[in-house]
């Protein structure tokens, strides 16, 4: 009994080390993660599932707006490109529309402008944790879809943006789905709280795509794409974060 | 010859099988889902924003009610600072401020030796994390379904009659340690039914709710839910204190399971043999 109890023991002992410090170990080794990455798929086709297309992500009232709304990541690219055109307030701005689409087309933040435009108060939700409320006001991306018309082949929608994001010069970029594409929250946003979309908060467009995590609304946005698949493009996986290993689905 | 019966054989032998084995399958699944990889990566993932909030959003004009960071202490040198409803602790070493993975001391929430993985690796704990949150959510149902099914619920866990008028009486037995002996530790006692039945229908549903409604897609299923229960940034302030109620529970039902038998209670969770005491006493 004895010999049993202290083999148990010892069992035990080991067990929760070996887990402890192999869980780090597993962290780095492709099989176990990619095991991990299962999740992900599930957690898309769940969401997809249960939320209808057209589900709306939750409007606030003015009450609810955070005093003022944080800038995180990138707040002012370091790109002279970028600087010149700050300098004349974007007026030399093109947004290039392209890719797998009937029309492609450049629009100047005037055009933009001058489209229908939406306003909605949401809750920018950071993948780090922390919450803050804002006022957007922009052009539906579904309007600039119906006017480029993409073709049947196009699955992903990306966004190239202006700022660097390491000393190699790796600019930011993002991607959605469809669905998200055509949702009616999705917007090219020019305005926060009533006044033109600050430098710090992705000027002159960042995109809001409101059922999803902060990370995928990209900012200081140069160019839209349409593709079929995602794996050409930079790291492969469909944005900047997810190349460094963030999920590209961050409904969660 | 009669054929041979396990359970008599050994009932004779001085025990009786305690635990079925989808119970014990599905708690040890439970403690390495929860207690090992959900809650050290989610550890890891507060560490991201060491910060919690009442309300919709983080930014409301309200400090938050509880935050861990690092400033420069009196000598010049960092301390680790936790606030709690506007309380300060210097919680250097610990909370705040401790070594990292190379033995460098940083700024970080929680220390390396709790959090997972232990370098600071936000990417990676949500991908332990959501994988776990799968495991416990379908081990959760698989287990509320053999419950109901089994009968378990009604027969085990449900306090009968008797047992509440026993909880005066069994308040003062936990608290002098004193334990149930010979026919009825068969049973479990009230607090014992009260304890399981709150984490398997209060905190866990609870928590597995809050982790929900910090998704903002699945926010979208119907907007606004999450309000009832105070807004989203309430929503992972509640999620983190059950989170640690749970990690309660656990030192609680651990320290139980010492003082009352560890032996005999660990094995009636692995083979499912337990041995009521008064045998055990003759048998050893």
């Amino acid at each position: 009994m004895n010999s049993r109890r202290r083999f148990l023991l010892r069992a035990l002992a080991a067990s929760s080390a070996l887990l402890l410090s192999g869980c780090d170990r597993l962290s780095r080794s492709e099989w176990f993660t990619s095991i991990l990455d299962s999740a992900e798929k599930l957690t898309l086709g769940a969401q997809r599932l249960l939320q209808p297309r057209k589900a709306m992500a939750q409007e606030f009232t003015e009450a609810d707006l955070s005093p003022d709304f944080r800038s995180n990541g990138t707040d002012n690219p370091d790109n002279p490109e970028y600087q010149a055109l700050a300098a004349s307030h974007f007026s030399g701005y093109r947004l290039q529309v392209g890719g797998l689409v009937a029309q492609p087309r450049a629009y100047s933040l005037a055009e933009l402008k001058a489209m229908p435009g939406r306003t909605q108060i949401t809750r920018h939700d950071c993948v780090e944790g922390w919450s803050a409320i804002g006022k957007w006001k922009g052009v539906q991306l579904s309007r600039v879809l119906e006017q480029v018309k993409p073709q049947p082949s196009a699955r992903y929608v990306v966004f190239y943006c202006a700022d660097p994001m390491d000393e190699l010069g790796t600019r930011y970029y993002e991607s959605i789905d469809m669905d998200d594409a055509w949702h009616p929250q999705t917007l090219l946003a020019y305005e926060l709280n009533d006044e033109p979309l600050p430098i710090e908060n992705g000027a002159p467009i960042r995109v809001r795509v409101e059922r999803q995590l902060g990370y995928k609304m990209a900012k200081y946005v140069m160019r839209i794409e349409l593709v079929e698949r995602l794996d050409h493009i930079a790291g492969g996986k469909g944005g900047y974060w997810e190349d460094q290993g963030y999920e590209w689905y961050a409904g969660i | 010859m009669p054929p041979y019966d396990a359970a008599a054989a050994r009932a004779q032998a001085g025990g009786y099988q305690r635990h079925t084995w989808p119970v014990r399958l599905m708690h040890w699944i439970n403690v390495l889902a929860f207690f090992l990889l959900l809650l050290l990566s989610g550890l890891q993932i507060f560490n991201a924003h060491p910060a919690l909030y009442w309300g919709k959003s983080s930014y409301t004009g309200r400090p938050p009610i509880l935050q861990m960071d690092a400033r420069m202490g009196p000598h010049g040198n960092p301390m680790g600072v936790t606030r709690v409803f506007g309380h300060e602790f210097n919680t250097t070493g610990v909370l705040g401020w401790s070594a990292d993975t190379d033995g460098q001391p940083t700024e970080r929430g929680f220390p390396a030796w709790i959090t997972l993985p232990s370098q600071q690796w936000l990417a990676m704990a949500r991908r332990w994390h959501f994988f776990f949150a799968w495991v416990l959510v379908i081990n959760g149902l698989a287990y509320l379904s053999y419950t109901l099914a089994s009968r378990h619920l009604s027969r085990d866990l449900m306090p009968t009659q008797a047992d509440w008028r026993s909880i005066g009486q069994s308040i003062k037995d936990h608290l002098l340690l004193r334990h149930a002996q010979g026919e009825a530790a068969r049973r479990y006692n009230i607090l014992q039914k009260l304890a399981y039945l709150g984490v398997i229908f209060g905190l866990f549903p609870l928590l597995i709710l809050m982790g929900w409604g910090m998704s903002p897609g699945l926010d979208a299923l119907s907007p606004g839910w999450i309000d009832a229960f105070g807004g989203r940034q309430s929503a992972r302030t509640i999620h983190f204190v059950v989170a640690w109620l749970l990690v309660g529970f656990v030192f609680i039902h651990v320290f139980e399971v010492i003082v009352s038998g560890f032996w005999n209670n660990l094995r009636s969770m692995i083979s499912g043999r337990y041995r009521i005491a008064d045998e055990e006493r003759t048998h050893e």
